[in-house]
Protein backbone atom coordinates (compact mmCIF):
# COMPACT_ATOMS: atom_id res chain seq x y z
CA UNK A 1 0.00 0.00 0.00
CA UNK A 2 1.47 3.54 -0.93
CA UNK A 3 0.36 6.76 0.99
CA UNK A 4 -0.30 9.05 -2.36
CA UNK A 5 0.05 13.01 -1.66
CA UNK A 6 0.88 15.40 -4.71
CA UNK A 7 3.29 12.67 -6.61
CA UNK A 8 1.18 13.19 -10.32
CA UNK A 9 4.65 13.21 -11.71
CA UNK A 10 5.79 9.88 -10.86
CA UNK A 11 2.88 7.57 -9.59
CA UNK A 12 1.46 5.97 -12.32
CA UNK A 13 5.86 4.38 -12.77
CA UNK A 14 5.61 3.72 -8.98
CA UNK A 15 2.48 1.57 -9.31
CA UNK A 16 3.22 -0.17 -12.19
CA UNK A 17 6.61 -1.25 -11.01
CA UNK A 18 4.99 -2.53 -7.89
CA UNK A 19 2.71 -4.54 -9.93
CA UNK A 20 4.77 -6.48 -11.69
CA UNK A 21 5.68 -8.52 -8.50
CA UNK A 22 2.61 -7.10 -6.47
CA UNK A 23 -0.79 -8.10 -7.47
CA UNK A 24 -2.76 -5.72 -5.21
CA UNK A 25 -1.30 -1.85 -4.77
CA UNK A 26 -3.88 0.10 -2.86
CA UNK A 27 -2.87 4.39 -3.12
CA UNK A 28 -4.15 6.17 -0.13
CA UNK A 29 -4.87 9.72 -1.79
CA UNK A 30 -4.04 12.05 1.42
CA UNK A 31 -6.04 14.85 -0.34
CA UNK A 32 -3.91 15.47 -2.94
CA UNK A 33 -4.44 18.76 -4.85
CA UNK A 34 -3.33 16.97 -8.88
CA UNK A 35 -4.38 14.20 -10.24
CA UNK A 36 -2.15 11.96 -8.36
CA UNK A 37 -5.35 10.04 -7.86
CA UNK A 38 -6.44 9.45 -11.04
CA UNK A 39 -3.19 8.15 -12.31
CA UNK A 40 -2.46 5.89 -9.71
CA UNK A 41 -6.01 4.41 -10.48
CA UNK A 42 -5.11 4.27 -14.65
CA UNK A 43 -2.08 2.60 -13.68
CA UNK A 44 -3.87 -0.61 -11.75
CA UNK A 45 -3.42 0.65 -8.14
CA UNK A 46 -7.19 0.64 -6.65
CA UNK A 47 -7.48 3.84 -4.91
CA UNK A 48 -8.86 5.73 -1.45
CA UNK A 49 -9.27 9.30 -0.98
CA UNK A 50 -8.96 10.97 2.39
CA UNK A 51 -11.76 13.61 1.64
CA UNK A 52 -9.32 16.12 3.20
CA UNK A 53 -5.11 15.82 4.14
CA UNK A 54 -4.85 14.77 7.23
CA UNK A 55 -1.09 13.02 7.03
CA UNK A 56 0.85 10.30 5.88
CA UNK A 57 0.36 8.15 8.82
CA UNK A 58 -3.23 8.64 8.52
CA UNK A 59 -3.06 7.58 5.19
CA UNK A 60 -0.95 4.32 6.39
CA UNK A 61 -3.63 3.43 8.89
CA UNK A 62 -6.10 3.86 6.26
CA UNK A 63 -4.42 1.76 3.74
CA UNK A 64 -3.79 -0.93 6.53
CA UNK A 65 -7.73 -1.04 7.70
CA UNK A 66 -8.54 -1.47 3.97
CA UNK A 67 -5.90 -4.51 3.09
CA UNK A 68 -6.93 -6.00 6.04
CA UNK A 69 -10.62 -6.13 4.92
CA UNK A 70 -9.72 -7.74 1.90
CA UNK A 71 -10.26 -11.61 1.31
CA UNK A 72 -6.82 -13.40 1.46
CA UNK A 73 -4.70 -10.61 2.43
CA UNK A 74 -1.43 -12.29 4.03
CA UNK A 75 1.21 -9.33 3.88
CA UNK A 76 1.03 -5.88 4.15
CA UNK A 77 4.00 -3.20 2.55
CA UNK A 78 4.27 0.26 2.88
CA UNK A 79 5.82 1.67 0.06
CA UNK A 80 6.55 5.46 -0.67
CA UNK A 81 5.01 7.08 -3.90
CA UNK A 82 7.98 9.42 -4.54
CA UNK A 83 9.60 6.30 -6.62
CA UNK A 84 12.31 6.13 -3.81
CA UNK A 85 12.13 2.51 -3.10
CA UNK A 86 12.82 -0.53 -4.93
CA UNK A 87 10.39 -2.72 -5.66
CA UNK A 88 12.74 -5.90 -5.68
CA UNK A 89 13.42 -4.39 -1.92
CA UNK A 90 10.02 -4.95 -1.12
CA UNK A 91 9.87 -8.15 -2.19
CA UNK A 92 13.09 -9.67 -0.21
CA UNK A 93 10.74 -8.58 2.92
CA UNK A 94 8.04 -10.26 1.72
CA UNK A 95 10.29 -13.81 1.25
CA UNK A 96 11.73 -13.02 4.72
CA UNK A 97 8.62 -12.80 6.26
CA UNK A 98 7.35 -15.64 4.34
CA UNK A 99 10.63 -17.82 5.11
CA UNK A 100 11.64 -17.04 8.69
CA UNK A 101 9.78 -16.34 11.91
CA UNK A 102 9.56 -12.85 11.76
CA UNK A 103 6.06 -10.45 12.37
CA UNK A 104 7.73 -7.01 10.76
CA UNK A 105 10.90 -6.45 8.45
CA UNK A 106 11.47 -3.08 8.08
CA UNK A 107 13.73 -1.02 5.16
CA UNK A 108 16.86 0.46 6.45
CA UNK A 109 18.89 2.25 3.97
CA UNK A 110 22.44 1.76 6.31
CA UNK A 111 23.16 -1.61 6.27
CA UNK A 112 24.50 -1.54 3.12
CA UNK A 113 26.81 0.70 0.88
CA UNK A 114 24.41 1.18 -1.65
CA UNK A 115 22.68 4.43 -0.42
CA UNK A 116 23.85 7.55 -0.02
CA UNK A 117 23.11 9.75 2.57
CA UNK A 118 23.95 13.52 3.26
CA UNK A 119 25.47 14.57 6.55
CA UNK A 120 22.61 16.46 7.87
CA UNK A 121 20.16 13.70 6.76
CA UNK A 122 22.21 10.82 7.91
CA UNK A 123 22.37 13.55 11.86
CA UNK A 124 18.64 13.80 11.58
CA UNK A 125 17.70 10.12 11.35
CA UNK A 126 20.64 9.18 13.97
CA UNK A 127 19.07 11.37 16.60
CA UNK A 128 15.74 9.75 15.89
CA UNK A 129 16.95 6.03 16.10
CA UNK A 130 18.54 7.44 19.18
CA UNK A 131 15.24 7.98 20.19
CA UNK A 132 13.32 5.77 19.18
CA UNK A 133 15.67 3.47 21.41
CA UNK A 134 15.15 4.95 24.38
CA UNK A 135 11.73 4.88 24.29
CA UNK A 136 10.71 1.44 22.74
CA UNK A 137 13.63 -0.20 23.61
CA UNK A 138 13.99 -1.64 19.94
CA UNK A 139 17.57 -0.58 18.26
CA UNK A 140 17.09 0.15 14.35
CA UNK A 141 19.97 1.44 12.36
CA UNK A 142 17.30 3.45 10.22
CA UNK A 143 13.96 5.64 11.82
CA UNK A 144 12.65 6.62 9.16
CA UNK A 145 12.57 4.52 6.39
CA UNK A 146 8.74 3.94 4.17
CA UNK A 147 9.65 0.44 3.19
CA UNK A 148 7.98 -1.74 5.53
CA UNK A 149 6.36 -5.24 5.04
CA UNK A 150 4.26 -6.70 7.91
CA UNK A 151 2.19 -10.21 8.47
CA UNK A 152 -1.39 -9.89 8.25
CA UNK A 153 -1.56 -10.55 12.11
CA UNK A 154 1.28 -7.66 12.57
CA UNK A 155 -0.76 -5.05 10.42
CA UNK A 156 -3.69 -5.63 12.63
CA UNK A 157 -1.94 -5.06 15.90
CA UNK A 158 -0.39 -2.12 15.33
CA UNK A 159 -2.24 0.76 15.76
CA UNK A 160 -0.88 4.04 14.20
CA UNK A 161 -2.54 7.63 15.81
CA UNK A 162 0.25 9.60 14.77
CA UNK A 163 -1.76 11.35 11.41
CA UNK A 164 1.77 13.17 10.61
CA UNK A 165 5.31 11.93 10.37
CA UNK A 166 5.46 10.46 13.69
CA UNK A 167 4.01 7.69 12.91
CA UNK A 168 7.61 5.93 11.93
CA UNK A 169 8.40 6.27 15.59
CA UNK A 170 5.21 4.98 16.99
CA UNK A 171 5.47 2.24 14.50
CA UNK A 172 8.81 1.14 16.42
CA UNK A 173 7.06 1.81 19.48
CA UNK A 174 4.28 -0.47 18.53
CA UNK A 175 6.39 -3.09 17.45
CA UNK A 176 8.15 -2.79 21.19
CA UNK A 177 4.84 -2.94 22.95
CA UNK A 178 2.94 -5.68 21.19
CA UNK A 179 6.36 -7.95 20.84
CA UNK A 180 6.38 -8.70 17.44
CA UNK A 181 9.18 -10.07 16.59
CA UNK A 182 10.66 -7.69 14.06
CA UNK A 183 14.04 -7.76 11.65
CA UNK A 184 15.58 -5.11 8.98
CA UNK A 185 16.50 -5.31 5.65
CA UNK A 186 18.96 -3.35 3.75
CA UNK A 187 17.09 -1.56 1.36
CA UNK A 188 18.10 1.28 -1.38
CA UNK A 189 16.69 4.53 -1.10
CA UNK A 190 17.05 6.25 -4.83
CA UNK A 191 17.62 10.08 -3.82
CA UNK A 192 16.52 11.27 -7.17
CA UNK A 193 16.69 15.28 -7.82
CA UNK A 194 12.85 14.86 -7.45
CA UNK A 195 12.61 13.05 -4.27
CA UNK A 196 15.63 15.23 -3.24
CA UNK A 197 13.30 18.44 -3.84
CA UNK A 198 10.42 17.13 -1.67
CA UNK A 199 11.81 15.76 1.42
CA UNK A 200 11.61 16.15 4.94
CA UNK A 201 13.09 19.43 6.34
CA UNK A 202 15.07 19.30 9.61
CA UNK A 203 12.47 21.35 10.87
CA UNK A 204 10.14 18.74 10.19
CA UNK A 205 11.90 16.73 12.57
CA UNK A 206 10.80 19.33 15.53
CA UNK A 207 7.30 18.81 14.61
CA UNK A 208 7.92 15.19 15.23
CA UNK A 209 9.13 15.42 18.45
CA UNK A 210 6.37 17.76 19.16
CA UNK A 211 3.78 15.47 17.57
CA UNK A 212 5.47 12.20 20.02
CA UNK A 213 5.61 14.05 23.66
CA UNK A 214 2.48 16.06 23.51
CA UNK A 215 -1.07 15.13 24.10
CA UNK B 1 13.42 39.68 47.51
CA UNK B 2 13.01 36.80 49.18
CA UNK B 3 9.34 37.92 50.19
CA UNK B 4 8.68 37.35 46.62
CA UNK B 5 9.11 33.72 47.13
CA UNK B 6 5.21 32.68 47.91
CA UNK B 7 4.21 33.74 44.31
CA UNK B 8 6.99 32.18 42.48
CA UNK B 9 5.95 29.04 44.21
CA UNK B 10 2.51 29.28 43.19
CA UNK B 11 3.75 29.94 39.67
CA UNK B 12 5.98 26.94 39.45
CA UNK B 13 3.21 24.58 41.13
CA UNK B 14 0.89 25.93 38.54
CA UNK B 15 2.80 25.31 35.00
CA UNK B 16 4.26 22.10 36.43
CA UNK B 17 0.40 21.20 36.90
CA UNK B 18 0.57 22.46 33.32
CA UNK B 19 3.26 20.41 32.18
CA UNK B 20 1.48 17.03 33.73
CA UNK B 21 -1.81 17.74 32.72
CA UNK B 22 -0.02 17.61 29.29
CA UNK B 23 1.29 14.29 29.50
CA UNK B 24 -1.68 12.22 30.84
CA UNK B 25 -4.48 11.31 28.70
CA UNK B 26 -8.04 13.19 29.34
CA UNK B 27 -10.29 11.34 31.77
CA UNK B 28 -13.82 11.97 30.03
CA UNK B 29 -16.55 13.40 32.63
CA UNK B 30 -14.06 14.21 35.28
CA UNK B 31 -11.83 16.51 32.54
CA UNK B 32 -14.66 18.57 32.27
CA UNK B 33 -15.65 18.82 35.75
CA UNK B 34 -12.50 20.07 36.51
CA UNK B 35 -12.54 22.52 33.60
CA UNK B 36 -16.09 23.91 34.57
CA UNK B 37 -15.24 24.27 38.16
CA UNK B 38 -11.83 26.46 37.05
CA UNK B 39 -13.98 28.17 35.04
CA UNK B 40 -16.42 29.08 37.83
CA UNK B 41 -13.61 29.66 40.43
CA UNK B 42 -11.84 32.05 37.78
CA UNK B 43 -15.35 34.26 37.24
CA UNK B 44 -15.97 34.24 41.17
CA UNK B 45 -12.13 35.52 41.70
CA UNK B 46 -12.99 38.34 39.04
CA UNK B 47 -16.18 39.26 40.95
CA UNK B 48 -14.80 39.47 44.07
CA UNK B 49 -11.98 41.70 43.04
CA UNK B 50 -14.12 44.18 41.08
CA UNK B 51 -16.10 44.18 44.11
CA UNK B 52 -13.07 44.26 47.22
CA UNK B 53 -10.68 46.05 44.91
CA UNK B 54 -8.26 46.57 48.60
CA UNK B 55 -9.05 42.64 48.89
CA UNK B 56 -6.81 42.15 45.54
CA UNK B 57 -3.87 44.42 47.26
CA UNK B 58 -3.76 42.31 50.73
CA UNK B 59 -3.53 39.31 48.44
CA UNK B 60 -0.76 40.49 46.90
CA UNK B 61 1.26 41.51 49.74
CA UNK B 62 0.51 38.33 50.97
CA UNK B 63 1.71 36.32 48.17
CA UNK B 64 4.99 39.06 47.79
CA UNK B 65 3.49 40.76 45.13
CA UNK B 66 3.85 44.11 44.96
CA UNK B 67 0.26 45.48 43.82
CA UNK B 68 -3.05 44.16 43.14
CA UNK B 69 -2.43 44.89 39.51
CA UNK B 70 0.47 42.63 39.00
CA UNK B 71 -0.96 39.91 40.69
CA UNK B 72 -4.21 40.26 38.26
CA UNK B 73 -1.59 40.06 35.17
CA UNK B 74 0.16 36.88 37.09
CA UNK B 75 -3.57 35.39 37.43
CA UNK B 76 -4.00 36.64 33.27
CA UNK B 77 -1.29 34.81 32.05
CA UNK B 78 -1.80 30.87 33.98
CA UNK B 79 -5.34 31.59 32.72
CA UNK B 80 -3.78 31.91 29.32
CA UNK B 81 -1.93 29.42 28.55
CA UNK B 82 -3.91 27.06 30.98
CA UNK B 83 -6.75 27.97 28.30
CA UNK B 84 -4.40 27.35 25.54
CA UNK B 85 -3.10 24.27 26.40
CA UNK B 86 -6.91 22.87 27.04
CA UNK B 87 -7.67 24.24 23.35
CA UNK B 88 -5.03 22.32 22.06
CA UNK B 89 -5.74 18.86 23.30
CA UNK B 90 -9.20 19.34 22.39
CA UNK B 91 -8.38 20.27 19.09
CA UNK B 92 -6.42 17.10 18.60
CA UNK B 93 -9.21 15.16 19.50
CA UNK B 94 -11.49 16.35 17.01
CA UNK B 95 -8.37 15.94 14.49
CA UNK B 96 -8.92 11.79 15.79
CA UNK B 97 -12.43 12.27 15.20
CA UNK B 98 -12.13 13.61 11.75
CA UNK B 99 -9.56 10.89 10.52
CA UNK B 100 -11.74 8.01 11.99
CA UNK B 101 -15.09 10.31 9.94
CA UNK B 102 -12.23 10.57 7.00
CA UNK B 103 -11.13 7.27 6.72
CA UNK B 104 -14.30 4.95 7.28
CA UNK B 105 -15.22 7.22 4.05
CA UNK B 106 -12.82 6.46 2.07
CA UNK B 107 -12.70 2.83 2.61
CA UNK B 108 -16.57 3.05 1.89
CA UNK B 109 -15.41 4.81 -1.53
CA UNK B 110 -12.83 2.63 -2.72
CA UNK B 111 -11.80 3.09 -6.17
CA UNK B 112 -11.29 -0.21 -8.22
CA UNK B 113 -9.45 0.08 -11.39
CA UNK B 114 -9.88 -0.78 -14.40
CA UNK B 115 -8.82 -4.74 -16.05
CA UNK B 116 -5.24 -4.45 -16.29
CA UNK B 117 -5.28 -4.76 -20.33
CA UNK B 118 -6.64 -1.05 -20.41
CA UNK B 119 -3.38 0.88 -19.19
CA UNK B 120 -3.46 4.10 -21.14
CA UNK B 121 -0.02 4.91 -22.05
CA UNK B 122 0.09 8.63 -21.45
CA UNK B 123 -0.07 7.76 -17.82
CA UNK B 124 3.36 5.60 -18.43
CA UNK B 125 6.51 7.82 -17.03
CA UNK B 126 8.55 4.76 -16.39
CA UNK B 127 12.57 5.41 -16.33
Amino acid sequence: MVPLFNEAAVIASVVKGALSVFPHIVCVDDGSSDDSAARALAAGAVVLRHPINLGQGAALQTGIDFALAQPGCDFVVTFDADGQHLVSDAQAMVRRLETEPLDVVLGSRFLDGRTRVGWSKRLVLRTAVFFERASSGIHLTDAHNGLRAFTRDAARRIEITQNRMAHASEIVNEIGKKKLRYAEQPVKVVYSAYSKAKGQSLWNSINILADLFLN
Amino acid sequence: MEHQTTIKVILIVAFAAFTVFLMLPGRGARHLAIRRLTMILILALTIAAVIFPNALNQVAHAVGVGRGADLLLYGLIVVFIGNALVQQRRSRHIEQQITRLARRLAIAEAERPLPRDTERPEADTAD
